[in-house]
């Protein structure tokens, strides 16, 4: 082991530490801008985990969220089971969809594998409101819980230090190595005897395993579960356009990409509430134009020019 | 190089017209109320009819004649908008953001269902009134036990259902109709919470429900809909429907010339602009909510509104939108100061004069409230209610000319 | 009958909302997330024309089109050419238009709230008129008779046209067909352009017989997503192809079996054609 590989996981822990004592030192409306941020930090880096290295873009991150914000609503709502319980059992069935979901997409690549995803988020969004209707029955999914905003923001917290934990762990292993050589190119991953399949499988279902965990936790905070609502198709879009912009390639990519969004997105939304939508356009056209390479790839080139200069 | 500078004039323009609207330089002393809706997204279509346009006339009614008295002193408002854009994550963060950081007086309601319920814990815990309107649950009880700051003004669930059932029941003792029924809803939380009411509610009722579907929300095709439930011969037909498909449904009868003796489709069906759309065609159309236009206050608070915001007042949810600010109103002005705690209490103990009469909360919930209404000649009229005055009698559909 | 009918007159529906896309993508190599917007602008043009100047949407569409093509001509020239130029693969142009289009579907909704915030409800030939014995909204023909004359003069134009030729040689490799002296630039500004006017002059019909609000964009650029791709990028058959399997699907479920499977039985079409031909029906094996 060298200095430089434990460098960022030290940096990432202080980070952590100082992100913990969020809720202790902000007012209510910045916390409450924070658990949304780490929510999106959570789904973003977990999306990155799978799609950073093999380039495969993936628009199930909805139909994920909404199982564990709808099992939760149903379970605790029409067989008042606890919140606990739901949230254990609500990633598990995200998982075993996700790995037949992983198995069922092994043909398919580049756009085909994208609208592949969306048309299986949009089809579980379907076929949950149709059994809800015909079967269930619901007279509204209430999610009451004594849970306050800093209780759900230390709980997405930690799962998103689990999520990065998780990356950096396989970044340096075998499975890791094995799905960059994938995302450059598959048949020379397949000709050096990599198991191409298990390693895009194993590592779409944890996607699928943190995305209904962050689904389940904040499911307390919106109370009030609609199926059409939770499985939105608009946060599986959201997800990627920021990890897209910070740059899904490194492990803290989607993390620099999700702040200065959740900023930006509450400045215009404060200083324009009559054209919010509006000037988010225009600010995102402005990204596109002047950082061609997301936010890593700024940051990147400043690191390049910075260490040019001290040679 | 031009074409640039104009762009960024216009962009200025746009950001210093936004700022303005945060900030409004009122001179004197002012009261801050806050107000989240969504201003985009799917509820939109529906805000921009009945909420916000109120809450614009609202505002500049009470700063035309001086502004709130309180601490005895005359306070302009001073309103502070923000869009939720149909988002409940959106909705809590601005909510938080008008009471922590722009420390507003007073917050007034949410628009939907979803909404007030994602709101209310953050009412309760700072204190804040929540005069709900467009909320319609049946857990009322237990709702307003959680959170003992919320109060209920538009009904229940089963009361909407049951105001239906009572027209089918009168004309099935007059012999009108059968016992026939056809029931469609959309497949989201507000259809499936009415239809899943309505199916025993019906039952026990007598009828027989010949045509039981749901469909999806965005269907685009909803014809299909239509000729099974016309092919299953109903005498009455009634759909728990949204906005887009109110309108969607409508259509397709009038294009298969469903011949029912009642047509209901729910929310939006007391939008000016159904109305406005189907002509003569609405005539005899039956929806959720209403109005009593024909009331002298009514009546005023219908012309400020068009006078005002430049657009019609919808026939259900507008006068009690305007009811729930009035109810502020009277209580700020009746505590004399801003205690939210007294106010809170004020409005528990106390009957409010509002342009729909006298109302008051019991166990925070109130039961006046129009639960349907009718399109007769051009106009949306209340035809069943809760302790409502001036309900017309329902007339039969007869064709879609 | 009923369900062949009304299942084409679907169809039609689709294959307005898809056409469009199949351009912009297939040829211009834009995955236009701002599609769904441009219809609803279309169908505001139409809604709003309507109601203030008794405008009919038949008319409408003559004004809409060359509009969406002179838009959608500058836009490509001048915001999405320069992306075009700067990327280094198919792949950094698809991250760079779909973060370019998603910013542009705000700022089109953003306008349109701005101009209606409310639905955009008329209504315009919803008289009944019989095909072949069953009853469909005369609306809905209409909108099917001039998809099918968009979709045959686009097949014509493209198979027996030499601008067509070199269209369909854009489409199937940029730098071959840039060889071979055609102006890919030019070419792709072209089909971007007439795309945009398709799907435009599409949602100026689609808004008679179908309630949209200036927020709903994104439903259709999603279904446009699906139908190209069932159909396979890059070839007008294709989507039409699938346009019409989708109509017929959903309208026999919902007929047959229950209104509420409708879009599930859709999607579950998609995903088992994906499943059996990866690249989709029309597509070409990528290599």
């Amino acid at each position: 082991m060298n200095s430089t590989s434990w460098k960022e996981p030290s940096i990432a822990a202080i980070v952590a530490i100082l992100a913990a004592s969020v809720p202790l030192v902000f007012d209510a409306y910045w916390l409450s801008v924070s658990v949304t941020a780490m929510m999106y930090i959570a789904l973003s880096t977990s999306w990155a985990l799978f799609s950073g290295p093999t380039h495969y873009i993936s628009l199930a991150t909805g139909a994920f969220f909404g199982i564990g914000g709808y099992l939760v609503g149903t379970g605790m709502s029409d067989y008042n089971l606890s919140f606990w319980l739901m949230a254990a059992i609500a990633p598990i069935v995200a998982t075993i969809l996700a790995a037949l979901i992983g198995l069922a997409t092994l043909r398919l690549s580049g756009v085909y594998f994208v609208i592949f995803t969306l048309g299986l988020a949009e089809m579980i969004r379907n076929l949950v409101s149709w059994i809800q209707n015909n079967f269930l029955g619901s007279r509204g999914l209430y999610v009451l819980t004594d849970f306050t905003e800093s209780h759900i923001y230390w709980m997405l917290l930690i799962i998103a230090c689990c999520v990065y934990l998780l990356g950096w762990l396989v970044n340096r292993s075998r499975l890791g190595f094995a799905l960059r050589i994938i995302g450059n190119d598959e048949s020379v991953a397949k000709h050096v005897g990599i198991n191409t399949a298990m390693s895009k499988v194993i590592l779409f279902m944890t996607t699928g395993f943190f995305a209904a965990l962050v689904g389940a936790v904040i499911a307390p905070r919106y109370t009030y579960i609609e199926p059409n609502q939770v499985f939105s198709p608009e946060l599986s879009f959201l997800v990627v356009i920021m990890a897209l912009l910070g740059g899904a390639g490194r492990l803290w990519g989607p993390l620099v990409g999700v702040i200065p969004f959740t900023l930006i997105w509450e400045f215009v939304s404060i200083q324009a509430p009559n054209s919010t939508t509006l000037f988010l356009g225009l600010v995102f056209l402005l990204i596109v134009y002047v950082l061609p390479h997301g936010f890593v790839g700024r940051i990147d080139q400043i690191n390049k020019k910075l260490k040019e200069r001290s040679h | 190089m031009k074409r640039r500078s104009t762009l960024k004039l216009a962009v200025g323009a746009a950001l210093a017209a936004g700022l303005a609207f945060g900030t409004a330089a009122l001179g004197g002393e002012t009261i801050k109320i806050g107000a989240v809706a969504p201003k985009s997204g799917p509820l939109a279509g529906g805000s921009t009819v009945t909420h916000w346009p109120t809450i614009q006339l609202w505002v500049s009614e009470v700063n035309g004649r001086g502004g709130l008295n309180i601490d005895g002193t005359q306070k302009m408002i001073e309103l502070i908008e923000y869009d939720d854009k149909t988002n409940p994550g959106e909705h809590i963060k601005a909510v938080q953001r008008l009471i922590t950081q722009d420390k507003v007086d007073m917050l007034l309601p949410p628009y939907g269902t979803g909404f007030h319920i994602a709101a209310a814990p953050i009412y309760a815990k700072n204190g804040f009134p929540l005069v709900s309107v467009t909320a319609i649950s049946d857990q009322v009880d237990s709702l307003t036990t959680k959170f003992p700051t919320m109060f209920f003004t538009l009904g229940t669930t089963s009361a909407f259902v049951g105001g239906v059932i009572e027209i089918l029941n009168d004309m099935k003792a007059a012999g009108t109709i059968g016992n026939r029924v056809a029931m469609v809803n959309v497949a989201d939380a507000f259809g499936i919470e009415m239809a899943d009411a309505a199916r025993p509610m019906l039952e026990n009722a007598g009828y027989e429900v010949v045509y039981d579907k749901s469909y999806p929300l965005g269907t685009p095709d909803l014809s299909p809909v239509m000729k099974g439930a016309k092919a299953s011969n109903p005498d009455a037909f009634l759909a728990w429907s949204y906005p887009p498909d109110t309108f969607g449904l409508t259509k397709a009868a009038i294009t298969e010339n469903l011949d029912v003796k009642v047509f209901y489709t729910a929310v939006a069906t007391s939008f000016p602009a159904y109305g406005g759309a189907f002509g003569q065609a609405a005539n005899g159309v039956i929806g959720a909510g209403g109005t009593n236009p024909d009331d002298p206050k009514i009546a005023a608070y219908r012309k400020a509104h068009m006078d005002v915001t430049g657009q019609p007042a919808d026939y259900w949810a507008s006068a009690n939108t305007y009811v729930a600010l009035q109810i502020l109103e009277q209580a700020m002005e009746g505590v004399g100061t801003i205690d939210r705690p007294a106010i809170t209490q004020y409005i528990k103990d106390n009957t409010f004069d509002t342009i729909m009469g006298e109302i008051s909360f019991d166990k925070q919930n109130s039961a006046k409230f129009w639960s349907v209404g009718q399109w007769q000649d051009g106009v949306f009229r209340g035809v069943k209610g809760s302790n409502v005055d001036g309900a017309v009698d329902v007339q039969v559909k007869s064709g879609w000319k | 009958m009923d369900i062949l009918v009304s299942g084409l007159l679907l169809a039609g529906t689709y294959a307005l909302v898809a056409m469009g896309l199949n351009l912009q993508y297939g040829v211009a190599r834009i995955m236009n997330l701002a599609n769904g917007e441009l219809l609803v602008l279309g169908a505001l043009a139409s809604f709003w024309l309507f109601v203030s100047a008794e405008m009919s949407p038949l008319l409408t569409i003559f004004l809409v089109a060359p509009v969406a093509f002179a838009g959608n001509w500058l836009i490509y020239r001048f915001l999405l050419l320069p992306l075009v130029k700067r990327a280094k693969s198919q792949g950094h142009l698809e991250v760079d238009a779909i973060l370019a289009t998603f910013g542009m579907s705000f700022i089109m909704v953003g306008l349109m709230l701005s101009i209606h915030g409310e639905y955009f409800t008329y209504e315009f030939l919803t008289q009944p008129i019989t095909i072949l014995g069953s009853i469909v909204a005369l609306n809905r023909f209409i909108a099917f008779l001039i998809a099918v004359a968009i979709g045959a003069g686009l097949y014509l134009w493209l198979n027996h046209t030499r601008p067509g030729a070199a269209m369909r040689a854009v489409a199937v490799s940029p730098e071959a067909a840039g060889l071979v002296g055609i102006d890919v630039a030019r070419m792709s500004a072209f089909a971007f352009a007439t795309g945009g006017a398709v799907t435009a002059v599409g949602g100026a019909l689609i808004s008679t017989f179908i309630t949209l609000d200036a927020s709903i964009g994104v439903l259709f650029t999603m279904k446009a997503l699906i139908i190209v791709i069932m159909g396979g990028v890059g070839d007008i058959r294709g989507a039409i192809l699938a346009a019409i399997i989708l109509g017929i699907v959903e309208t026999a479920v919902a007929t047959l079996i229950d209104p509420g499977l409708t879009l599930t039985a859709a999607y579950l079409i998609f995903l088992l054609i994906l499943l059996f031909r990866p690249q989709g029906l029309f597509g070409r094996r990528a290599t």
